[in-house]
């Protein structure tokens, strides 16, 4: 078993996309999940339904209509052609803004749970000692959901490695620029290398095991500081 | 100076309505039963409640007034909040905990607040050796007073305390009570309490608010407000005259201390008292009889010079509620409705107040 110079390729790709999506994942469903968590607002349930929207929607569905609206006549397309940036089709980043869609359930639900699980107390107590609202958001909301934020980040680069369909659809295959370790094992067993598949298969299998336990690990001990905080 | 408070509010089960002055020293208990809207006049004053509408004025300071359209957000009320549960941040140790409100407060006021405030604080509340704990390696009482300490060290001009022994156990509550004296007697810091429990009244008020189903039904004095007999607070099991009182003798033969109070004395038991300590009184209307002369063959020591004040009926048609004015002191007898007609007690007749009971509160 050995990987080829374009399966490393490959890796390196699915973790710059990975990286890329999850960091804007963050920064995107924070201010979602805080919204959702507080809200009392009658579209609280249809803004939550649309972010969980690709959990259940197949991926080739969520790929046609992003490959669609990415294309010259789709609304992204004609807004990245007018600011000069082309069409985002078959690009890196039109898989990152695929990605970012495609994982957002990933990111958000685990911040409204952590949001909801702190409730309004500590912002209170927060204002209570002189913290204006944004002061407070960052030295106490966000500090008291960490163990959100970790989830979310960890579910978010895993969902965004172990993507398929939806790459398939707005990426192409095209090596260095959008052919990630899901579609080069599909490459690989197309064209019958399943030597090659199973290296990189295999790479694949540890990683999501290694994540999956170190998240177990990690919703174990931050439970039992809970328990004995409480 | 007064604190002004006229707020108004809608809730599910009933409006709160409330337009009272306090005097804006010494410690205000807002009294009522579980769920009469006095957690949510506390959340008023320090702005936590958006919906309020009205006036939330501190002396000259004007912190809300809707009709001007001032409404300052609680990060700029000069107040400190202690809530029922401690709600340490997790994340920060007590140190942090303290050093949260405080750098905070520093920097709104532009004014260098000495670090000794800090010290002193932490020293008026005995928490020196728990600063470097996290929350959940304190007890409940521990953690009530780093809560307090952390309110105080923002310097506030006003001290919120909502139900802050509720959620402790008789121990524990015990543990912070002396506390809470200690700020009332060496800060001059107004603070507004709120309670369900008589105990707390008797100890620590000095103004007594009571309200009832969102709606203060008397405000005044706290041994005034206890003894006014048409008042649901004080009908009942706990009905009762608070006084407070100079130790004026210690028989030590007989470990007995007597109190003085304005308009006579009682004997109560000597807990370790000391000649000119001020202490509080609590004399319950079902430890008090009356007799028309001094009695003199009895077992029961104290008896007071009073006049009747008023003659109230009671729930159960055979008890009656008495007051009985002593001085500038009054009292408060439950007695039967026989008991009153055969002895024809009427308002304004003079009387001796048999008390067979004193409890010191402090």
């Amino acid at each position: 078993m050995y990987l080829s110079a374009e399966d490393f390729q490959a890796i390196s790709l699915t973790l710059q996309l990975a990286s890329v999506t999850t960091v804007l994942l963050l920064l995107l469903a924070t201010p979602v999940a805080w919204w959702l968590a507080h809200t009392r607002s009658v579209w609280r349930a249809p803004v939550a339904s649309l972010v969980a929207l690709p959990l259940v929607l197949p991926p080739t569905v969520l790929g046609f209509y992003l490959l669609v609206a990415l294309g010259p006549n789709g609304p992204i397309g004609q807004l990245t052609q007018w600011a000069g940036w082309g069409t985002l089709a078959f690009s890196f980043w039109g898989l990152v803004l695929g990605s970012v869609v495609y994982s957002l359930p990933f990111a958000v639900q685990p911040l409204v749970n952590a949001f909801e699980a702190m409730g309004p107390r500590p912002m209170e107590v927060a204002a209570t000692l002189r913290a204006s609202q944004w002061d407070a958001f960052f030295t106490v909301a966000v500090p008291l959901a960490k163990p959100g934020f970790v989830m979310a980040a960890m579910l978010s680069f895993a969902h965004t490695v172990g993507e398929f369909g939806v790459v398939l659809m707005i990426g192409g295959n095209i090596p260095d620029t959008t052919r990630v370790v899901s579609t080069q094992i599909y490459g690989h067993v197309e064209a019958m290398e399943y030597s090659q598949a199973h290296g990189l298969a295999g790479v694949m299998l540890v990683f999501s095991f290694v994540v999956l336990l170190g998240l177990s690990w990690f919703n174990h001990r931050s439970d039992q500081h809970k328990k004995v905080g409480a | 100076m007064n604190i002004h408070l006229q707020l108004d509010i809608a809730r599910a089960d009933f409006d709160v309505s409330v337009n009272v002055q306090l005097p804006a020293h010494g410690i205000t208990v807002i009294y009522g039963p579980s769920g009469c809207g006095k957690t949510t006049l506390l959340r008023c004053v320090a702005g936590l409640e958006p919906k309020a509408r009205g006036v939330v004025q501190l002396g000259h300071e004007v912190w809300q007034d809707d009709s001007q359209h001032v409404r300052l957000p609680t990060h700029q009320r000069a107040l400190g909040y202690v809530f029922q549960e401690a709600s340490l941040f997790d994340h920060l140790d007590v140190a942090g905990n303290l050093t949260y409100g405080h750098q905070r407060a520093e920097r709104n006021n532009r004014n260098a607040m000495s670090q000794a405030v800090v010290q002193q604080t932490i020293e008026l509340l005995g928490i020196g050796h728990l600063l470097k704990r996290r929350s959940h390696e304190l007890s409940g009482g521990e953690r009530q007073r780093v809560a307090i300490a952390r309110a105080l060290v923002t310097q506030p001009r006003l001290l919120l305390l909502d139900e802050p022994l509720a959620a402790l156990d008789h121990a524990r509550k015990q543990e912070v009570l002396p506390w809470l004296e200690k700020l009332r007697d060496d800060l001059n810091i107004p603070m507004l309490y709120v309670t369900h429990a008589v105990d707390e009244v008797a100890r620590l008020a000095d103004t007594l608010v009571v309200m009832n189903q969102g709606r203060v039904q008397a405000n005044g004095p706290v041994a005034e407000v206890l003894t006014q007999t048409d008042l649901p607070v004080v009908v009942g099991e706990d009905a009762g005259a608070l006084l407070t009182g100079i130790v004026l003798n210690i028989d030590t033969q007989w470990h007995l201390a007597q109190v003085g109070f304005a308009g006579g004395a009682l004997w109560v038991r000597d807990s370790g008292l000391s000649v000119g300590q001020t202490v509080r009184l609590r004399v319950l209307a079902r430890d008090v009889s009356v007799t028309l002369q001094q009695a003199t063959h009895t077992s029961i020591q104290n008896h007071v010079p009073c006049v009747v004040d008023a003659i109230t009926p009671e729930s159960h048609p055979s008890q009656m509620l008495l007051r009985l004015r002593c001085g500038d002191s009054v009292l408060l007898a439950r007695v039967t409705a026989r008991g009153v007609h055969e002895l024809g007690l009427q308002v304004g007749m003079p009387a001796w107040a048999q008390v067979k009971s004193v409890a010191l509160v402090k």
